[in-house]
C-alpha cells in the first residue's frame, strides 16, 4: 500500500507544474486577495482585532470544560438533545442512531467539515441514506464524489465550463455554462430535497456558551432550509468552536467573513438556539446537538500547539499559502488542507504517517502572518518536524546532520570540503541533472552555481 | 567598534564576493572586522529539519566563537534569524541557554545593523539599474526587517527600485528544496514571472540562499533577469 507520504510526492509531482491549475488558483486568490484587503481596512486596528480574537479563542479553549458544559446546559433547557462523542465511530453511530428512530430516509446536508472529518457522507451512503450536500460547492464536488478541494471553496478547483458538462452528464439538466443558469439546476433539484428529506444535519461556524446557541454563517440560505424544513435537525460541532459570549460574535462573524471570503458579513447569520418552542411557527420538531472530541483534547493538552484549537475555518491561511496554492487541496488527502491541515492533522491522524507534511513547506510564515487569530501556524510545523524526528527519524539525514557539524565548523577539515567540492563539481558537470547526479532534486529543474576559485575564508586568509 | 562577521557556509563556498563586501563596507566605515574561522555553520539545515539534537552541537561551537564578540553580523536574513531568534529557543533548559539569550541580543542581519545600529543608509554607493527587491520571508517574517534595506537602496545613486505585486516566498526553504524539488520549483517559477513583471533588471535581496533558487531557475529557463545581494550594490562605491 502506498504510504500517504508517497502519495503526497507522487500528486504533488503531478499538481504543481501543471499550468492550468495553477493559472486557475492564482486568479481565483489574486481576486481574493483584493477584496480581503478592501474589507481588512474596514476594521479601525485589524492588528488590535486579531489580538482580541486570539485572546478570546485561547480564553474559550482554556476553560473548555466550563464553556462546554455551560452551552449544553443552555440548549438542553429549551429542549435540545445534546450527546458527546469522544471519537469519530461515536459520533457517526449517535447520528446513525437518530436516524434509525426517525425512520429516516432522506438526509439533507449543509457545509460541514467536520462530517468530512468524520467520514460522515460515505458510511450513510452505505448505509442506505440518500444524501444530499446543499451548498453548491459541495453539491458539486459530491456529484463529481471527490473531496472538498479547499475549507471554504470545495469547488474552487472546477472551471464553469466542466461545472456545466457535469450537471449534463449527473443532473441532465445544463442549458449553459452561466454561473446564474447553473445556480438555478441546483436549486431546483435542492428544493425537491429540502422538502422530502426526513433530517437535516448542519455544522457549526460558532458555539455561544453564555445562550446555548449555535451560530451557522452561510451565503446561500442553504443552510437555514437544511435546518427548518426535516422535522430533525443534528448539528455535529467540534468542541473548540466554543466562544464565551453571545457579544464574542460581533467580532468573529466579520472576521470570518472577510478572512474566509472577503465579504463584509456573509449573507446569512442565524443563530440556533434549540428545537421549535411552543407557539413559534416553524423549525424542526426535534434538534440534536453531537459534540466530536476526536483528539482534540489530546491537542487541549499540548501546551506548545494549544493555539491550534483556536481555528475558526476561515482558510486564510490557505489562501495564502505557496505550497497549497501549487499542489492543490485534494493533493494534502486529509479533511484539512493547507498550513492548519498541515498542523492539525499529525494531532488527528497520528505523526508517524502525516508528519510529511510538516516538511512540505518552506516555513515562509505567509500563515501566520495572516492567521486572524494569530496562531502560531508556520513554527508549529517546526515543532512537528522536531517531534517527528523523534518520533520516526530519517536515518540518513540523522548521520548526515551529524557528520556536517564538525566538518563545517572546524577550519581545516572545512578548507578541504571546500577543494573536494571543486573537484565533485568536475565531476558532476557529464551527469547533471540525470540519475546519476547526486544533487539532481536540485539540477533537474534549476542551475547550480560554481564553487567559488576563491571561498570567502581562503580570500581572508590569504589578506591576512 | 569591533564587528564580527559570521559568514555562513554557503556565501564562503558560493558567493565570496558578499563576505568580502562586508569587510570593505565597514573598514571603509572605520570598523575593525574580525571573522572566526571557525564559526561556517548556524546549524539550521538540521534544525529546521527537526534534527535539534544533531543541531545543538554545531550551534555550540558557534556559541563558543563568537563569545567574546561586541556585535555580530550576518549577511543573511535566514541565518541571522536562525542564531536571533531561534538560538534561544534551541537551547532553551540546556546549559547554554544564557549564552545563547546573550549571543541573539547581540547579532544583526547586515541590512538592521548599518541602519538601525550605525545609523547608515548612505554608503556613496552607485548602481544604475532597474533593480526590485526580494524580500526573505525569515528576514521578513522572523526579523521583521522590511524597512533597512529599502532605506539603503534609496539612497544608491542611479538606481531605481520596483517593487513586486506581492511578498511571496521563492521556494527554497532549504532542505524543503531537494525534499520536494517539484514544489519547490513551481514556486521559483511565479517568484520569476513576478519579478519579470517590474521590468527589473536585477532582484536584489539580503539572503544569498534565495538568490541561489531564483538565479539557478532564471539561468535553466533562459529568462534575462540577474540576481544581486544587497551588500555587493552598497560596496561600488
Amino acid at each position: 500500500m502506498t504510504t500517504p507520504a508517497a502519495q503526497f510526492k507522487t500528486d504533488a509531482r503531478r499538481v504543481a507544474p501543471d499550468l492550468r491549475h495553477r493559472d486557475i488558483i492564482q486568479t481565483a486568490m489574486g481576486k481574493y486577495e483584493t477584496v480581503r484587503d478592501q474589507r481588512k481596512s474596514g476594521f479601525q486596528d485589524w492588528q488590535a482585532a486579531r489580538e482580541l480574537a486570539a485572546r478570546t479563542k485561547f480564553q474559550a479553549v482554556n476553560h473548555l470544560d466550563q464553556y462546554l458544559a455551560e452551552f449544553a446546559r443552555k440548549l438542553e433547557a429549551r429542549g435540545t438533545k445534546v450527546h458527546w462523542a469522544s471519537t469519530d465511530a461515536q459520533a457517526r453511530e449517535i447520528i446513525f442512531s437518530i436516524l434509525r428512530q426517525k425512520n429516516a430516509r432522506v438526509i439533507v446536508k449543509s457545509k460541514t467539515m467536520t462530517s468530512e472529518e468524520i467520514h460522515l457522507n460515505s458510511a450513510m451512503v452505505k448505509a442506505g441514506y440518500e444524501v444530499v450536500e446543499s451548498d453548491l460547492g459541495e453539491f458539486i464536488v459530491q456529484l463529481r464524489e471527490e473531496a472538498p478541494y479547499h475549507l471554504v471553496f470545495p469547488s474552487m478547483h472546477l472551471t464553469r465550463g466542466e461545472i456545466k458538462d457535469l450537471f449534463a452528464e449527473k443532473l441532465h439538466d445544463a442549458p449553459s455554462d452561466n454561473p446564474e443558469d447553473l445556480t438555478m439546476v441546483a436549486r431546483r433539484v435542492l428544493r425537491k430535497k429540502y422538502l422530502q428529506a426526513d433530517v437535516g444535519i448542519t455544522g457549526a461556524n460558532f458555539a455561544v456558551a453564555e445562550t446555548g446557541m449555535v451560530s451557522i454563517t452561510e451565503n446561500e440560505g442553504n443552510a437555514r432550509l437544511t435546518a427548518a424544513l426535516p422535522k430533525t435537525m443534528i448539528t455535529l460541532i467540534g468542541i473548540e468552536k466554543i466562544l464565551p459570549r453571545l457579544a464574542d460574535l460581533g467580532l468573529f462573524l466579520p472576521m470570518l467573513a472577510v478572512m474566509g471570503a472577503g465579504q463584509a458579513l456573509t449573507c446569512y447569520n442565524t443563530m440556533y438556539g434549540g428545537p421549535r418552542q411552543p407557539g413559534e411557527g416553524d423549525g424542526p420538531e426535534e434538534f440534536h446537538v453531537v459534540l466530536l472530541d476526536n483528539r482534540r483534547s489530546a491537542l487541549l493538552a499540548d501546551a506548545e500547539q494549544r493555539d491550534t484549537l483556536g481555528c475558526i475555518r476561515c482558510g486564510a491561511c490557505l489562501n495564502v499559502c505557496p505550497i497549497f496554492r501549487n499542489v492543490g487541496g485534494h493533493t494534502y488527502a486529509t479533511t484539512y488542507g493547507g498550513p492548519i491541515g498541515s498542523v492539525l492533522t499529525p494531532h488527528l491522524r497520528g505523526l508517524a504517517q502525516w508528519k510529511h507534511l510538516s516538511d512540505a513547506s518552506s516555513l515562509c510564515g505567509a500563515c501566520t502572518e495572516t492567521c486572524p487569530i494569530k496562531i502560531d501556524l508556520h513554527h508549529h510545523l517546526l515543532q512537528n518536524r522536531r517531534n517527528g524526528a523523534r518520533v520516526k527519524p530519517g536515518w540518513f539525514q540523522k548521520i548526515a546532520f551529524k557528520l556536517y557539524a564538525p566538518i563545517a565548523n572546524k577550519p581545516a577539515l572545512w578548507s578541504l570540503a571546500t577543494k573536494l567540492a571543486r573537484v565533485g563539481q568536475i565531476f558532476q558537470k557529464p551527469v547533471i541533472g540525470t540519475a546519476f547526479d547526486p544533487a539532481a532534486a536540485w539540477t533537474k529543474t534549476r542551475d547550480l552555481p560554481p564553487v567559488a576559485r576563491q571561498s570567502f575564508r581562503e580570500w581572508w586568509r590569504e589578506r591576512k | 567598534m569591533t564587528i564580527t562577521l559570521f559568514i555562513p557556509c554557503f556565501i564562503d563556498l558560493l558567493y565570496p564576493r558578499v563576505g568580502i563586501s562586508l569587510v570593505n563596507i565597514f573598514e571603509k566605515l572605520g570598523h575593525q572586522v574580525v571573522v572566526p574561522e571557525g564559526a561556517a555553520c548556524c546549524g539550521q539545515p538540521a534544525f529546521n529539519s527537526g534534527y535539534w539534537d544533531e543541531a545543538r552541537p554545531t550551534a555550540m561551537k558557534v556559541l563558543a566563537q563568537l563569545k567574546d564578540a561586541d556585535a555580530v553580523v550576518i549577511p543573511s536574513g535566514s541565518c541571522g534569524a536562525m542564531v536571533k531568534v531561534f538560538y534561544p529557543e534551541l537551547f532553551a533548559n540546556t546549559p547554554q541557554a544564557a549564552a545563547a539569550k546573550i549571543l541573539a541580543a547581540k547579532t544583526f542581519e547586515f541590512s538592521d545593523f548599518l541602519v538601525n545600529r550605525l545609523g547608515v543608509t548612505d554608503l556613496g554607493a552607485e548602481f544604475p539599474h532597474k533593480v526590485t527587491f526580494h524580500d526573505g520571508c525569515h528576514g521578513l517574517r522572523e526579523l521583521n526587517n522590511k524597512r533597512p534595506a529599502r532605506a539603503l537602496l534609496a539612497k544608491v545613486r542611479g538606481l531605481e527600485l520596483v517593487e513586486m505585486a506581492t511578498e511571496t516566498c521563492c521556494g527554497f526553504g532549504g532542505t524543503f528544496s531537494a525534499k520536494f524539488p517539484a514544489i519547490s520549483t513551481a514556486m521559483a517559477e511565479e517568484k520569476c514571472a513576478r519579478a519579470l513583471a517590474t521590468k527589473a533588471d536585477y532582484i536584489v535581496s539580503c539572503d544569498s540562499s534565495c538568490l541561489m533558487q531564483i538565479q539557478g531557475l532564471a539561468n535553466r529557463q533562459g529568462q534575462p533577469i540577474k540576481t544581486i545581494h544587497l551588500a555587493e550594490i552598497l560596496a561600488r562605491a
